[in-house]
């Protein structure tokens, strides 16, 4: 009876697990697909397909734009949301539950309606579509999360480390750059990694606003438009690896602060 | 004599509708180490707060070697704080936590790290140069953050309950060697504590505070002797209350009623106050050597051994609401439910306006 409950969780698990994993694999055994379809039967190993992602201009010149985009906007989302927790943190503002409730409120909000409004918007003021019209709707939809994970860090003991700072003589601007940063840094670092994972498989935002340069996932769309072949499977893994190494490097930052 | 060090002149401080701090003036002298004694809420913390610049009082001055510092950031006063927390900043080395307050004073790299050794030199800890906070007990962490507040040879260090978060050995010892470190580099220390043995043991200048004002300030052995108010016998130590009528006065002497007759004290008061006796335990006599005030007798309700003495807590048979602390001699062979004469000196018995 036992064994037959243990057999039953172990099948269970091994379902659940291949329901989440079952398509990345295959996904990534297809683009060692040595033939030109992603069908059964498997005629691989084969890395020519890498090759032809790595020697096709477009899927290339798009990988360094998502980069690009990912890196720039989650500096920027890092650096507003480290001052808008510090702000939040520091400081009595009238009204603060409400404006922090609505620094996060674009985490509720889907990516097509912030994506359909900031083409409306930059429409009317004249912004073109372009990368940094994308970068700019990344650092709307990460901001929030750059945000909460800092303020929830900024704990009211670090208080008294940046007024010791103070007292001995430090200006406000090196308190915040010589102390604070320092000591939320994993805080940040989680926050920086996490919004560049979003950033770099986001697709709406990125499709709505750029036009002649675009991203990765924008690019990877267009190549499926034309039916599939084994060149997507390889670019969808290596999509899928970079993200891995970010949740990755998420994870570790997340996990110094808690043994630390 | 010369101007004190610091000058508080009528201070007061409320923190929205609460008054913390009501009309509160306080002189410090240099090289002196000043306790400010009280309960929590007394507003001790809070006049701390003032005098290193994180709090600025509502009404009053704060000088410190004569200029009016009231609205000076902590930054820019000479004062620094040692946090209850200890605030050591956990990124940095010991040696570059002590180094901060130079750095921010623009002294050079060597100058530095050589005035940081001598500071935590001073305070037993030259090995941790190299260490991080981390790496340190607590003890050595509030060496650490006193290194760090004296590097930069402040006018008055403040310090907030520095000893609170050690254990009780550690916690004398320490009390020593913040003795011996003030002694040695003769800067001003203030001191906040609620705990009157620190305050007995360390202070030069007691202040006993309670709700937002100062009961009694003075050198411990005078607060302690001849405390000037009611809450001041009963903090800094324990004390027997016994309240009476101040009768006339003469050769000295007042006649006091009191429920257990008239008690003749050398003092002086108003005819007619009301006031109150106040007797240290260890001058209530229990049977044995009788002396020259007799206060009935009383049954030991209970008796508690403290190693070098006994505190014995005694019910009056003439007031069962009245109860007698006492501190018999470990031999002493007192124990509950004996009954006792109790007597004590009428030049022992200290009163107070009540």
């Amino acid at each position: 009876m036992r064994a037959a409950v243990r057999l039953a969780a172990w099948l269970y698990a091994i379902a659940v697990y291949g329901f989440i994993f079952l398509p990345v694999v295959v996904l990534i055994l297809f683009s060692l697909q040595a033939t030109s379809f992603p069908i059964p039967p498997f005629t691989g190993p084969s890395l020519r397909w890498y090759q032809a992602v790595l020697s096709d201009a477009r899927l290339t010149s798009a990988l360094v734009n998502s980069l690009l985009v990912a890196v720039l906007s989650s500096l920027a989302c890092v650096t507003l949301g480290f001052l808008s927790a510090w702000g939040f943190a520091r400081f009595a503002l009238p009204g603060s539950a409400l404006l922090r409730g609505l620094i996060t409120l674009p985490l509720t909000v889907s990516y097509l309606i912030i994506g359909m409004g900031l083409l409306v918007l930059f429409n009317w003021a004249g912004v073109p579509k372009s990368l940094i019209a994308a970068g700019v709707g990344h650092v709307v939809i990460n901001l929030p999360l750059c945000f909460a994970i800092i303020y929830s860090q900024m704990g009211d003991h670090q208080i008294n480390i940046e007024r010791a700072a103070r007292d001995l003589g430090a200006p406000e601007w090196k308190v915040l750059l010589m102390i604070t940063v320092p000591v939320m840094a994993p805080a940040i670092f989680a926050g920086f990694f996490l919004s560049m994972t979003f950033s770099w498989d986001e697709f709406v935002i990125s499709f709505l606003l750029t036009r002649f340069e675009t991203t990765l996932p924008v690019e990877i769309w267009n190549l499926l438009r034309s039916g599939l072949n084994p060149k997507t499977n390889a670019v969808g893994s290596l999509v899928f690896a970079v993200s891995i190494v970010l949740v990755v490097l998420f994870e570790l930052t997340l996990l110094r602060r808690k043994t630390a | 004599m010369s101007a004190p060090l610091v000058d508080i002149r009528n201070v007061s401080h409320r923190f929205g509708q609460l008054a913390v701090l009501k009309n509160v003036s306080l002189a410090i002298e240099p090289g002196s180490y000043t306790i400010l004694l009280g309960p929590s809420g007394s507003g001790k913390t809070t006049l701390l707060s003032i005098l290193g610049g994180f709090v600025t009082p509502s009404e009053g001055k704060v000088f410190i070697r004569g200029a009016d510092c009231t609205a000076v950031p902590p930054a820019k006063r000479p004062t620094t704080t040692v946090f209850q927390d200890y605030a050591l900043f956990p990124h940095m080395s010991v040696g570059k936590n002590v180094g901060f307050g130079l750095r921010m004073q623009g002294v050079d790299g060597a100058t530095r790290a050589a005035k940081a050794r001598e500071a935590l030199a001073l305070v037993g800890l030259a090995a941790s140069f190299d260490k991080k906070p981390h790496q340190l007990s607590g003890g050595q962490r509030q060496r650490v953050a006193l290194a760090r507040a004296l590097v930069i040879e402040p006018a008055v260090l403040l310090l907030d309950e520095p000893l609170g978060a050690l254990d009780l050995k550690l916690r004398r010892q320490m009390q020593d060697e913040l003795k011996a470190i003030q002694k040695r580099v003769g800067t001003a220390f203030v001191h906040v504590t609620h705990d009157q043995e620190e305050a007995m043991a360390l202070a030069d200048h007691c202040v006993v505070m309670n709700d937002g004002r100062i009961e009694d300030e003075g050198p411990p052995e005078r607060v302690y002797a001849r405390p000037k108010t009611r809450f001041s016998a009963t903090f800094m130590g324990e004390s027997t209350i016994l309240a009476g009528k101040a009768g006339e006065m003469r050769d000295g002497r007042v006649a006091v009623a009191t429920k257990f007759g008239p008690i003749s004290l050398p003092a002086t008061s108003p005819v007619g106050a009301t006031v109150a006796l106040a007797i240290r335990p260890e001058h209530l006599i229990l049977a044995g050597a009788k002396g020259d005030v007799a206060l009935g007798t009383a049954r030991v309700s209970d008796v508690v051994f403290q190693g070098s003495f006994k505190r014995v807590l005694a019910t009056s048979a003439r007031d069962p609401a009245f109860q007698f602390i006492a501190k018999a001699p470990a031999p002493a062979t007192v124990q509950a439910g004996d009954t006792v004469a109790v007597s004590c000196n009428a030049q022992d018995i200290i009163l107070l306006a009540d």
